[in-house]
């Protein structure tokens, strides 16, 4: 295993100037689980490891055709955890499998890794698919064998040797923390446990991209962050690429760095999570993320709002921070700038997954064109501005 | 009627009456075992036809792995073409065959080739049923994993399948002790001629009762085991 200290100014996460990077040229061995360093950047090969062009799946059944998939086009970076949200019947599961060719696409492609999907034969997707790791929201783990041997099975399938699959299978269950389950049936797991038996099967023949379909739907919410926490850990170590769809925002929050929204069969919107949670362009997405995030001012507090204050032009805002600018007192910087009054109505942080993520309904009392340039302020320090009601006089209510 | 009833009977009746005849005790222990060896036989080779053609019937099935329309649904009537015959009718229609496997269409051997040409279909039914009892998401994740349709056979369709297949054989066996009593009124062998020519046409009455007792004591233990066996495959899941 061989590291090499390079320089590049290129990479998606090496920011404006040259940082040396580690770059990975090992041969895959046992030892690929040692830890690859976190903004590694492969350099010298192509950074989009899947793209999907132009999609289209329509399934024939009588009496109508249904249109499952519409001109879909994504492309999932090397390295990334990448979520798809959508409804039930959006079309997600019949996208993920047309990633590993599970359902063949009517139309388009599929490029992972530089390989057409649908050029290969049966022979040559069965091999490709062995390096497209894959986890289901049943788990879908064989009763008829125990955690050892299923995660053993794809290592069967690859005809990889018993002795060098014995030790593989020992450690990955070492990694998913259920070594001490080895000789257990799956039916006697917990739902959590189950999944982590799934992971480490998927994982067992080194893939190149791991495909979540709704694994964390079945759980409870602790179990669920626990199995997060788990996919991110491997992401971060393995720099294993990650393509999982969800209906749950939380799921995207936590673990995503980016996003893609799909609707009705289509892709609604694409892209980083943060700026979606900050600036959702889409009423699907808006309604996600108010599913999770409480953004809506309760109904007595805006009352209050609106009861107190008699004599002052008032403008009611919502203000959103993301990352450094959640850790500055631009508020206070504005009240000392702008001779007006700000009234908290409602806040919260959270985390969008490990970038805190705040946003703050604001009051805003005082003549209108200092709320305007007060706002102006805002938006000029990299704040999101949403203004929930214009400025009225209390007065003439 | 009152000597099924009371058991005492029974084993009264068995006792005195083997007593003074042990040629007959002979015949029934013959008797029994060649109608073992004719069910256990027709068994096994029914599940070798029978297995086969259950695993073709499903993965040819819509959607499945091997999926193939015209194939599946002319083995589809093949097996309801062969299931529709009576067994009595199967068992005259098959002599020529039987004649040419086995050179002769009477005793025990003879009677396998019926018996187990008519479980064959049953049997392919009874597997297709428990194979499509498993979760189509195991062969998802198999396929996902690049499997190929002879190692989802292997790995994941016949082992998944098992109590359920295992609780199916003995369902056979049983079915095939009676149709073995059928095919020995004409000259299989076994109990069914034992009840048949001694019990019915020389009016030894005792024959008869011995031959049902035997029977049940036979079909009782097949489940038996049938249902220990397929057990002991689920607990060990457990």
């Amino acid at each position: 295993m061989i590291f090499l200290i390079e320089s590049t100014a290129q990479g998606k996460s090496s920011g404006s100037t040259p940082v040396p990077i580690l770059h990975y040229r090992g041969n895959v061995s046992s030892k690929e689980l040692t830890p690859i360093p976190e903004k590694c950047i492969f350099f010298g090969e192509a950074r989009i490891l899947i793209e999907i062009r132009d999609l289209t799946k329509v399934f024939n059944s009588t009496p109508d055709q249904i249109v499952a998939l519409k001109d879909i086009s994504l492309s999932v970076d090397k390295g990334e955890i990448f979520g798809i949200i959508g409804l039930s019947g959006a079309g997600k599961s019949t996208l993920i499998r047309c990633i590993n060719h599970l359902e063949k696409p009517t139309s388009g492609a599929v490029i992972i890794d530089g390989q057409n999907m649908a050029s290969l034969n049966q022979q040559e997707l069965r091999l490709a698919r062995q390096k497209i790791g894959m986890i289901f929201q049943q788990f879908n783990l064989l009763s008829s064998r125990n955690v050892f041997d299923n995660v053993m099975f794809p290592l069967e399938i690859a005809g990889i040797p018993r002795p060098q699959a014995r030790k593989k299978v020992e450690e990955l269950l070492d990694w998913v923390g259920l070594s001490d389950k080895a000789r257990v049936y799956p039916e006697q797991l917990s739902g959590g446990q189950k999944q982590r038996v799934g992971i480490a099967r998927a994982l067992a023949n080194e893939p190149k991209v791991l495909l979540s379909d709704e694994a964390t739907s079945a759980l409870d919410p602790q179990t669920t962050r626990s199995i997060l926490r788990l996919l991110k850990d491997i992401n971060r170590k393995l720099g294993l690429t990650i393509v999982l769809i969800t209906h749950d925002m939380n799921v995207i929050k936590e673990a995503c760095d980016r996003v893609a929204v799909i609707d009705n069969s289509t892709i609604v919107e694409v892209g980083d999570v943060l700026s979606i949670f900050s600036n959702p362009g889409t009423n699907i997405s808006r309604s996600f993320i108010n599913a999770i995030i409480t953004k809506e001012v309760p109904e007595e507090i805006l009352h209050r709002a609106l009861s107190t204050n008699i004599e002052q032009v008032s403008s009611l805002i919502r203000v959103s921070f993301i990352g450094p600018s959640a850790g500055e007192p631009v508020i206070s910087n504005m009240l000392q700038k702008y001779a007006i009054k700000a009234n908290i109505l409602y806040g919260n942080i959270d985390r969008v997954k490990d970038t805190p993520f705040g946003n703050l309904t604001l009051e805003l009392m005082g003549a209108l064109p200092l709320i305007n340039a007060a706002m102006d302020f805002l938006r000029e320090n990299g704040l999101e501005i949403e203004v929930l009601q214009d400025a009225y006089y209390h007065g003439e209510h | 009627m009152h000597i099924i009833m009371g058991s005492i009977d029974i084993s009264l009746l068995v006792t005195s009456w083997l007593g003074d005849n042990n040629g007959m005790f002979q015949a029934v222990l013959q008797a029994s075992w060649e109608t073992i060896y004719m069910v256990a036989i027709s068994t096994a080779l029914s599940y070798l036809i029978g297995l086969p053609l259950a695993v073709v019937l499903v993965i040819t099935g819509e959607g499945h792995i091997l999926e193939n329309q015209p194939l599946n649904r002319t083995l589809g009537s093949l097996v309801n073409a062969t299931r529709s015959l009576p067994f009595i009718i199967l068992l005259i229609l098959a002599i020529p065959l039987t004649r040419w496997i086995v050179g002769t269409s009477i005793g025990t051997v003879a009677s396998i080739v019926p018996l187990s040409l008519a479980a064959a279909p049953f049997v392919a039914r009874l597997v297709e049923a428990s194979l499509k009892e498993i979760d189509w998401g195991l062969i998802e994740a198999a396929l996902s994993m690049g499997a190929s349709s002879r190692q989802i056979i292997r790995k994941v369709l016949i082992p998944e399948a098992l109590p359920s297949i295992v609780l199916g054989v003995s369902i056979t066996a049983i079915n095939l002790v009676g149709y073995s009593a059928m095919a020995g009124i004409l000259g299989g062998g076994g109990l069914g001629t034992l009840a048949y020519y001694h019990g019915y046409m020389r009016y030894q009455t005792e024959v008869m009762w011995i031959t049902v007792v035997v029977l049940i004591i036979l079909v009782q233990g097949i489940q038996v085991l049938g249902n220990k066996i397929s057990a002991r495959v689920l607990n060990k899941r457990r």
